[in-house]
């Protein structure tokens, strides 16, 4: 059952998300190995730390925290200003110290919001703060089986983003994870990148009866998902399954599951009875955060303009359409590239929407060209391409028979009087055209005389 | 008299003086190790050769005028510092054969100062106990009569001060680990305030407790250590950036005037010997012009409950790391103490007993951290009995898993709030065993109490007593 085949169902669907976001900060979260670890020598960023050693303590990284509150205050979150981390303990392999440190009752972020394009609200509960684990890797080493850990991931900076369950839709959850995407790389946070595992996903899923006022009784959670399109299709799959089993009047169990790339289905982790107590507690290792509001205030000041702002300013600003606007913006550099050249063409008499036009259309490497290039290849084009030369002649005759006593003065020796001619030539072509190639035209016209 | 029975302060003038050199010092130690040890087992390791290494090192920079305050000076380590290179093993088989390849904070400074680490001293396993019976490596007896226990965790320390092994020596207290053992071993030992001296890389007990602070052989040399311990690091982010004070500066001063408090059920449970000395010490300190009153403090017994809780909620946590995945022995190595401590701290974290205990507990907390602010208002110091009996025969921890907690029921009250407290010897039962008596004070008051401690020791002079080995 697919979200169209939902629409017709006596279901519909209750979704809540949570997002871990791995944050690009120099050194780890608790220790000062290098937390660039994608691609690296296995166990080669580490220390007593992050390897959990015998009387190894965390020293908070302050840059991840102000981060952290900085991704919560561009969802609109409160930040408290009392906050701890807690240890959740539970036993894993590429768990070193045996508990996680993370953050439990008192998160950095609270009560903040999205609003999707279809004008609803998701809120968001909280975003809080904690460390990634080690990476296991499962091989044969030597014809046996084997689990290698490589803990240059330990201990690398992970805000968790959680939400109510708001969503309907499989829609509804990606045009959120693409704002949440494009929200931390404008912040310059995350480089959230899929590839490299920057942001895992793990929707809860449960179906109600359409209209009904209560949350279902059960849900199922589908545990790190790494792209946007196995998240819509593990909601949809399990959209169907669940719909299948509550038609033949089951309940689903509540569970946690995994997405299998392979088969293209969702299947059972572990049940609710399975589930981890675990023994959360405050960290006795880390001292209570208190913030004061001029603390909020300085990191509030610091954010960039975030990408629905951004778009609605340039919608009005540039008189872009929604669609023109939505593709500038979605990277921040691409935005401010445009920015910039649409300033350079300003004194050219070029249009905003020539700019995003070429931008959009032609796809210009914004490393390589500067702005001002862009701007000077559109003159150029304009000229050439812009309004035909069959145009231009026409303009330009027009303007040589409106004006007979500058036509004259020209003939009689006044060059300087071809400006004139230029000027209004340029005004009739709204500026579509080269003012050298005019020049050449109304030359060639009057010569011709 | 004999090199390896020097304090520290005699150590460094001996050596400044050249009437020694620290090869001779480090040397004498080690004999008097090889010789009683045996008898004592205050060691795990003792790294002779990194000891005279050292000690060369040492000379060579005297020789060169450099001056350190540890400079050349012979001291031993519990075994629960992270020593690089030299085994750690927390006194658990799970850790025999772990070497780390970093030092502990503590241990860094030690180094910077200029110390000779001659080894590593017994303990009970992770410093859980009161008595190192709980050691994997065996107990360690008392010097003053080895039938008896030297109590503990740092017991391995404090007797090898006691038996002059070292110069001095550094243990770690969670409630009681330094005081109880300085106490029934009759040498000095203090307590810093929780966050005064770092922790990282001290294999951790009760993390909210943990507080590393010197053993030694008088108050002098104490504050001469804490001297080179205090201070904020940036790898303990529990450390206060409160700065340190010049330990040394107030020891000569005038007690005149100060008030100390004394609680009547610190008394309530001692030996009666016990009970006596301490008030005969008291009215030392009356006749140097202190001014002794009744305090009203919660009875210690409240503070055992919380104790046990919050210890055992973060000692369950904090041995999860011992998986023998990375380093270390498989978990079957543990022992019937830190399994037993294990299961208690996971029930009382567990969903559904977390408020009944560990929150309630975290209250009670907080309410005696405001009984003390509320009594330091009136009283500078409080002073009591360290421990309710002198030390027990060996044996006795055996089958009794709460003994730590009734041996350490006078330190638990001030350990669970985070203040500093000193050992100091006060006189001797009838069997000639030694008997210490507590002095603690608010946070960041070390100074004022090893001033105190100090005109004590300078008028009773207990501490040049030494047992007959």
């Amino acid at each position: 059952m697919n979200d169209k085949r939902l629409a017709t169902s006596e279901f519909e669907a209750v979704i809540g998300l949570e997002v871990h976001v791995e944050l690009y900060t120099k050194s780890k979260m608790f220790c000062s190995c290098s937390a660039d670890y994608f691609g690296k020598e296995p166990n080669t960023h580490v220390c007593p730390v992050c390897l959990g050693l015998p009387g190894a303590l965390p020293a908070p990284n302050k840059q991840a925290i102000k981060w952290c509150v900085a991704i919560g205050l561009a969802l609109n979150c409160q930040i408290p200003t009392f906050s701890k981390f807690d240890r959740k303990n539970y036993f894993y392999p590429d768990l070193p110290k045996g508990y996680q440190i993370s953050q439990y009752d008192q998160p950095f972020c609270v009560n903040g919001h999205v609003i999707l394009s279809n004008g609803k609200k998701i809120r968001i509960t909280r975003a809080h703060m904690e460390e990634d684990t080690a990476k296991l890797t499962h091989a044969k080493v030597d014809g046996k089986n084997v689990s290698l850990i490589d803990f240059n991931r330990s201990g690398v900076p992970l805000v968790e983003i959680v939400t109510e369950p708001d969503f309907e839709s499989a829609q509804e959850v990606v045009e959120y994870l693409k704002l949440l995407q494009q929200t931390v790389r404008y912040l310059g946070v995350s480089e959230a990148d899929m590839e490299k595992g920057d942001m895992r996903l793990e929707p809860n899923i449960s179906l109600k009866r359409k209209g009904g006022k209560d949350l279902p009784k059960y849900k199922v959670e589908v545990k790190n998902i790494n792209s946007f399109k196995f998240v819509e299709r593990a909601i949809a799959f399990e959209i169907k399954r669940q719909g299948d089993l509550l038609e033949r009047g089951q309940v689903p169990r509540q569970e946690t599951r995994g997405w299998n790339e392979q088969k293209q289905e969702t299947t059972s982790q572990r049940s609710k009875e399975e589930a981890h107590d675990y023994r959360y507690f405050p960290e006795p290792d880390i001292p209570p955060i208190r913030w004061s509001q001029t603390q909020i205030g300085v990191i509030k000041k610091s954010l960039p303009e975030l990408p629905q702002v951004k778009l609605a300013r340039f919608r009005s600003a540039y008189g872009l359409s929604f669609y023109d606007a939505k593709i500038l913006t979605r990277e921040k550099p691409t935005a401010d590239y445009f920015e910039k050249a649409v300033l350079a063409g300003k004194k050219h008499g070029v249009l905003a929407k020539q700019v995003a036009n070429l931008i959009i259309n032609k796809k210009p490497d914004i490393i390589t060209v500067p702005p001002v290039e862009l701007v000077q290849n559109l003159i150029a084009q304009t000229t050439t391409r812009g309004i035909s030369d069959e145009t231009s002649n026409k303009i330009a005759q027009e303007i040589i028979d409106e004006n007979p006593t500058v036509v004259k003065d020209y003939k009689e020796g006044k060059t300087n009087a071809i400006q004139v001619l230029i000027g209004k030539v340029m005004q009739k072509n709204q500026g579509k055209a080269e003012p050298r190639k005019v020049k050449e035209i109304l030359e060639k016209l009057l010569g011709a005389r | 008299m004999t090199l390896n029975q020097l304090s520290v302060k005699e150590a460094n003038r001996a050596l400044k003086l050249k009437n020694t050199t620290s090869l001779e010092l480090t040397k004498a130690c080690l004999e008097r190790i090889k010789k009683i040890d045996r008898q004592i087992g205050a060691f795990i390791t003792v790294c002779a050769q990194e000891a005279l290494h050292q000690a060369r090192y040492a000379d060579r920079l005297i020789s060169q005028g450099e001056e350190k305050p540890l400079l050349g000076v012979p001291i031993s380590i519990k075994d629960n510092f992270c020593t690089q290179k030299v085994k750690t093993t927390a006194a658990s088989k799970v850790l025999s054969d772990f070497i780390p390849p970093y030092d502990a904070t503590v241990i860094t400074l030690l180094k910077e100062a200029g110390a000779v680490i001659v080894g590593k001293t017994n303990m009970d396993a992770w410093a859980h106990g009161s008595s190192t019976e709980t050691s994997d490596f065996g107990t360690t007896k008392n010097p003053w009569d080895t039938k008896k226990l030297p109590g503990g965790s740092s017991g391995g320390s404090a007797a090898s001060v006691a038996s002059d092994e070292v110069i001095a020596s550094i243990g770690s207290e969670t409630a009681g680990s330094i005081r109880q053992p300085a106490s029934w071993c009759g040498v000095v030992g203090l307590k810093p305030t929780y966050g005064r001296v770092s922790r990282y890389g001290v294999v951790a007990m009760a993390s909210s407790l943990d507080s590393p602070g010197p053993i030694t052989k008088t108050v002098e040399d104490s504050a001469l250590l804490l001297n080179i311990l205090a201070g904020q690091d940036k790898f303990d982010a529990t450390t206060s950036s409160e700065k340190p004070e010049n330990y040394l500066k107030n020891l000569e001063k005038s007690i005149s005037g100060i008030k100390i408090g004394i609680s009547q059920d610190y008394f309530k449970e001692c030996d009666r010997q016990v009970t006596q000395k301490v008030q005969e010490a008291l009215k030392v300190l009356e006749e140097l012009g202190a001014v002794v009153k009744e305090v009203k403090l919660f009875d210690p017994k409240y503070a055992i409950a919380v104790y046990a809780i919050i210890q055992r909620a973060e000692v369950s946590s904090n041995l999860a790391r011992y998986d023998g995945i990375r380093y270390g022995l498989s978990r079957d190595n543990f022992k019937e103490e830190a399994k037993r401590r294990i299961m208690l701290g996971t029930y009382v974290l567990s969903a559904g007993y977390y408020e009944q205990y560990y929150n309630k507990a975290q209250k009670v907390r907080t309410v005696i951290i405001d009984d003390f602010k509320e009594a330091f208002k009136k009283v500078n110091l409080v002073i009591g009995p360290t421990s309710p009996s002198t030390a027990l025969p060996l044996g006795a921890s055996k089958g009794s898993p709460m003994f730590g907690e009734m041996a350490d029921v006078l330190a638990e009250p001030s350990s669970i709030a985070g203040l500093p407290g000193i050992n100091v010897p006060c006189g001797f039962s009838k069997d000639g065993m030694p008997i210490g008596m507590q002095i603690f004070g608010p946070q960041f008051s070390e100074s004022l109490i090893l001033n105190v401690a100090y005109q004590f020791e300078q008028n009773t002079q207990f501490h040049k007593i030494k047992p007959k080995l």
